[in-house]
């Protein structure tokens, strides 16, 4: 089983494919879920504390606004745990918690430099595209399975 | 740090003609597993402990393979932070995330019908075509001779 970070992170189907073929999608609802459910004085509905974006400066500087930050410290522990990820690129969905241009901007180069496998694709807008979307998907994943047995046997 | 005993929810988004959500509520309680069960417009979200939720969303997903998607949630069924009751209306967050990917749930449906047949699609790279500095360069130049 490998670790897939997914993007856009709160995305059902792609939650949803990589777990269906046998991998552990890394989403921002499991972050948003510890967050939400270690007991503390800041339980929800705040789910960004202060002391996220102090978090988030591993990742980007202090002159980067502190909702980049904050982000980043949701979606930076994913990151490191990533052995691959699937990007849609540019998905007009890109709003509401996934809402930060530059936070994506970031997680999009911070993915492509960590150099695992990559699949790049576009949100489908046809039956065949979609088509295509599941069948790429499905290929990617296996191939990340054949790797990794491929190493078990090494 | 994926503890089986953590506390998890998951939505389990059902697009099909023939199942019901009330389908899978009764195989729930048939499991006897011990988790919180919320029916939902667009299907469940369930919550308990992590190793009987997962078991019960791959119970569940066996019903009807290529019809229910199950992603996790980070939110408890019910939560007052973010009931609509509660917030005094609007759209919840990932409300328009699910919104656009709902609509695309029948295509996902259908490539996944033909992954169970063993049918595999050509898959053609449709890039659109590339706009090289030359080529822009003939088309100013094509148009400005044109318009003398």
């Amino acid at each position: 089983m490998v670790k897939v970070f997914i993007y856009p992170s709160n995305s059902l189907i792609l939650s949803d494919l990589v777990d269906r073929f046998g991998h552990e999608p890394l989403a921002m609802m499991q972050e948003i879920g510890k967050k939400i459910r270690t007991a503390g004085l800041d339980s929800p509905p705040i789910n960004i504390t202060p002391e996220d974006p102090k978090l988030g400066l591993k990742y980007a500087a202090v002159e980067v606004p502190s909702g980049v930050r904050g982000r980043m410290s949701l979606l930076g522990p994913l990151l490191e745990e990533a052995e691959a990820g699937i990007i849609v690129r540019e998905p007009d969905i890109a709003f509401g918690c996934m809402g930060c241009a530059r936070t994506n901007e970031l997680i999009n180069f911070l993915v492509r430099a960590k150099k695992v496998p990559l699949l790049e694709l576009d949100y489908p807008n046809t039956e065949d595209e979609a088509k295509i979307f599941v069948h790429k998907i499905r290929e990617f994943l296996d191939g990340l399975s054949g790797a990794q047995s491929g190493k078990g046997d090494e | 740090m994926n503890d089986d005993n953590d506390i998890i929810s998951k939505m389990i988004v059902l697009h099909s003609t023939f199942t019901l959500p009330s389908d899978l509520v009764i195989k729930i309680y048939e499991s006897k597993a011990d988790i919180t069960v919320k029916e939902t417009c667009f299907g469940l979200i369930i919550e308990g402990k992590r190793s009987e939720v997962n078991r019960v969303a791959r119970e569940i997903r066996n019903l009807d393979p290529n019809r229910i998607f199950i992603k996790e949630r980070g939110v408890p069924p019910g939560s007052s932070n973010r009931c609509r009751a509660s917030q005094g209306g609007g759209a919840k967050p990932g409300f328009h995330q699910h919104e656009v990917e709902f609509a695309l749930l029948p295509y996902f449906t259908e490539a996944l019908d033909e992954i169970e047949r063993g049918e595999m699609p050509e898959i053609k790279d449709v890039t659109p075509p590339h706009l090289t500095i030359e080529k822009f360069k003939d088309i100013i130049e094509k148009e400005v001779k044109e318009s003398e």
